[in-house]
């Protein structure tokens, strides 16, 4: 018997409000199918399953909000046989049976689990229990991931340390309006972690994108609107083909270690209507023709602005393209978002001049940035891998 | 069809790309995508959903003559006669 | 060798120890050294070397093999009036006057109502890396620091093992003074401003916010050079000093733990139930609700202390296990 928990959307994600099941219990599910509809900090989300089976039993009531990890279902293995559910997933329920007539209603709110379950160290509780931080919530950076004194201390400062009142201090992902404090706070954390953790490394470079403006002009003009690219598609490609030369941008950095990622799903910080930010992943997007990428991009974007989109593609980012579009500034200093090790920026591209053998000449200029862990790679390399992203949007036609 | 249809039909696709607008305060003689901070997968498909709902299909060279309201629903008028 | 403060004379760690015993000689009359070797052939690690020859033969005493003898001799010495040094080769030697040790020095005061004192001084070699095998390398200080009765404390610095006789001789009971057998050949900046030196409060060696490394005796050196890695590597690593065994002071090992949340504790005895052990208990009996990680100990494989170089280096608590040790609790 599998339990199906509440994942990790990414290293900020400590709590989400199950929205809708997709499944009941009897029906088969393959991995990848969908499950269920998750609220987050991030929006609604279609949590994936990951291994086969058949839906045994839905452990969670809509509209329950459970920190990540808690059981949500159990998935028979194809040829078990039905076991109890684990102990937490009959906690889930009523403690025991009792010779009471009635049956307690089932709670819409379920508490989080004991704490025993919680790997914290004693500083860790002892602040936690003090300032009424719930450690279910709080990411843990100590030994084996353990929450520690200063885990504590920072989500204790990112609910506003001592100026929170309570109200503030449970500002969630419910109600009007709070959806947005939520992915600020998402935002806050992540952000935070990056600028505590990592050293960035920066670096520039202004790209003749002329003849990448062009060509993809002149591809688009004969093209219904549907087959249109936009210049983020092609940007997205170079980076693609680029890391396949430079690994070391691509992956993840855990537990002291940089550990290199064999795919590369390229996530794109896609700017919500009404603030905040989402760096969703597509998939393999080194290996998909501009077509097929421009038609994931663009519904990536649709999605995440309809506020749905798939668990896999919030935590599968290897390296993220931060874009500021057609109608930005010239450059951005991008901020890594953990774990990643990367992060290209792209200013908007406007006609300015430059100098063609040895003449001024108007051309559309693009100023390309890369933030860099400095853990993981140096600035020769860096600076390498941008020229390889200039490189390639010289010859768009092989992108 | 009118020059108010396809007003109607502009607005409304307008505001399925950014539903949070006041529509109805847009200046038509205004950038609305500057306005209303509509970038180009926003205006892409904002370009798509006129092409099927008026049959027209609108090359990105003439992208510029939908910079506002006004000018967009001109643009469209006359497409749609010619 | 550092640790004291700058601009003091260079000295080496014997050096150190014979002018500790010059001095007390000089100074008192009723003072006088006793052990195997101490006055002809100048000690074995050659600590007392020419003290015959300016003190005579009457106040530096060569004795016979005999530990329960001559360390019962000391005690009957200090008993009538004397302030006895008494030297013993190496702790392991010291089982064979445990009994002396244990059973008169540190139960006369209790059993006689206080009416008696033994103000003596017992200085014992102890520890390994000199290649001497297992009988003349172990570390088992611990097991006197198990005892009422008794100081025990533990110079690792040369101006401690300038200093810390005198005031050793003070006390109206018996303190056991450990050598560590690694240190005398060091060289260091005595710090004559120390003077006089308590002999029962931990120093902090170097400070530090990330983690509280707590050792003595030979091991600092090592745990110094552990903490210096660290720093490398961002870990701000506290080095604790004890200088004294018994008692252990607990108010500067707390204070430190407490504000680091973490601790290591580098101890050249084996684990089972050593002085480690006992400073673990206590960090978790006094910080449990500070700590951010379980208390993490560095100490010598549970063997024989082997002959061979490299066997020995890999029993005995090294600078890397320290650093890996120290990470450990801290996460990274």
């Amino acid at each position: 018997m599998g339990i199906f928990r509440m994942p990790s959307l990414g290293a900020d994600m400590e709590a989400g409000t199950l929205v809708e099941w997709l499944k009941q219990p009897g029906d088969r599910v393959k991995r990848g199918d969908l499950i269920a509809v998750v609220e987050t900090q991030k929006g609604a989300i279609e949590i994936e399953v990951f291994e086969p089976g058949t839906v045994a039993e839905l452990l969670l009531p809509v509209g329950a909000t459970v920190p990540v990890g808690t059981a949500m279902a159990s998935i028979r293995e194809d040829g078990a046989v039905a076991v109890a559910p684990a102990p937490d997933a009959a906690a889930m329920k009523e403690e025991r049976p009792t010779a009471a007539a009635t049956m307690p209603a089932p709670q819409l709110q379920v508490p989080p689990p004991p704490s025993q379950g919680i790997k914290a160290s004693p500083a860790a509780r002892k602040f936690a229990e003090e300032h009424d931080i719930n450690l279910a919530s709080v990411p843990g950076s100590g030994p084996d991931g353990a929450i520690v004194f200063v885990d504590v201390e920072a989500a204790w400062q990112r609910q506003g340390g001592a100026a929170a009142t309570t109200a503030a201090a449970r500002t969630g992902a419910k109600g009007d309006g709070a959806p947005v404090d939520g992915m600020r706070a998402a935002i806050a954390a992540a952000m935070a972690r990056s600028k505590r953790e990592i050293p960035h490394y920066y670096l520039g470079q202004t790209v003749d994108v002329t003849i990448a403006a062009d060509w993809l002009a002149q591809r688009n003009a004969d093209r219904k609107p549907e087959e249109r690219a936009v210049f983020g598609a092609l940007l997205l490609k170079a980076i693609g083909l680029s890391l396949k030369k430079y690994p070391e941008f691509n992956g993840s950095f855990a537990d002291g270690r940089f550990a290199a990622s064999a795919a590369i799903h390229l996530g794109m910080a896609i700017a919500l209507r009404g603030g905040g930010l989402i760096a969703p992943a597509i998939h393999d997007a080194a290996d998909l023709p501009l077509d097929q990428l421009m038609i994931r991009l663009r519904d990536l974007t649709n999605r995440v602005r309809a506020g749905r989109f798939r668990s896999s593609e919030l935590a599968d980012a290897t390296i993220t393209l931060t874009s500021l579009g057609e109608r930005g500034v010239d450059w951005v200093q991008p901020i890594i978002y953990p774990p990643q090790v990367a992060i290209v920026g792209a200013g908007t591209p406007t006609v300015r001049p430059w100098i063609v053998d040895g003449v001024p000449v108007a051309r559309q200029l693009c100023d390309l940035t890369l933030a860099a862990d400095h853990r993981v790679s140096d600035g020769h390399r860096g600076a390498l891998f941008l020229r390889a992203i200039e490189a390639l949007l010289q010859n768009p036609e092989a992108l | 069809m009118t020059a108010d249809d396809i007003r109607q039909i502009l607005l409304e696709e307008i505001g399925n790309i950014a539903p949070e607008a006041d529509l109805g305060a847009l200046d038509p003689e205004v950038d609305y995508r500057e306005k209303l901070d509509i970038d180009s997968i926003g205006f892409l498909n904002l370009i798509i959903a006129i092409g099927k709902r008026l049959k027209i299909e609108v090359p990105e060279k003439d992208y510029a003559r939908l910079g506002t309201l006004s000018g967009a629903v001109s643009y469209l008028v006359a497409r749609k006669r010619g | 060798m550092s640790g004291t403060s700058a601009g003091g004379a260079e000295i080496t760690y014997r050096d150190a120890v014979r002018e500790a015993l010059r001095e007390v000689l000089q100074q008192d009359p009723r003072t006088f050294l006793m052990g195997e070797d101490v006055g002809r052939y100048g000690g074995c690690y050659a600590v007392s070397k020419g003290l015959l020859d300016e003190f005579g033969p009457e106040r530096i005493r060569d004795t016979p093999l005999s530990e329960a003898g001559f360390v019962g001799a000391g005690i009957g010495a200090a008993l009538g009036g004397m302030r006895p040094i008494v030297e013993v080769m190496t702790v392991n030697f010291s089982m064979l006057c445990l009994d002396q040790i244990l059973n008169t020095a540190a139960t006369i005061r209790h059993m006689s109502g206080g009416q008696f004192s033994v103000p003596l001084v017992i200085r014992m070699a102890t520890g390994a890396g000199r290649q001497l095998a297992a009988q003349h390398s172990h570390s088992l200080e611990n097991w006197y620091a198990h005892i009422p009765g008794i100081r025990v404390v533990a110079p690792a610095t040369v101006t401690d093992a300038r200093f810390m006789l005198r005031t050793a001789l003070l006390d109206p009971d018996p303190v056991l003074i450990f050598e560590h057998v690694m240190l005398y050949n060091m060289t260091g900046s005595l710090d004559p401003a120390a003077d006089p030196v308590d002999i029962d409060r931990a120093a902090v060696r170097r400070p530090g916010r990330d983690v509280t490394l707590i050792t003595y005796g030979g091991s600092l050196w090592k745990t110094l050079v552990a903490a210096t890695e660290l720093a490398g590597q961002g870990i701000e690593a506290e080095v604790i000093d004890l200088r004294s065994l018994r008692p252990l002071d607990d108010a500067t090992i707390t204070a430190s733990v407490r504000r680091t949340r973490r601790a290591v504790i580098v101890d050249e005895g084996w684990r089972s139930g050593s002085l480690a052990a006992e400073i673990s208990a206590r960090i978790v009996e006094q910080c449990f609700w500070s700590l951010d990680a379980p208390v993490g100990r560095v100490c010598s494989a549970e063997v024989p202390i082997p002959y061979p170089k490299h066997l020995e280096d890999a029993a005995l608590p090294q600078t890397p296990a320290i650093v890996a040790a120290a990470r450990s609790v801290v996460g990274r």
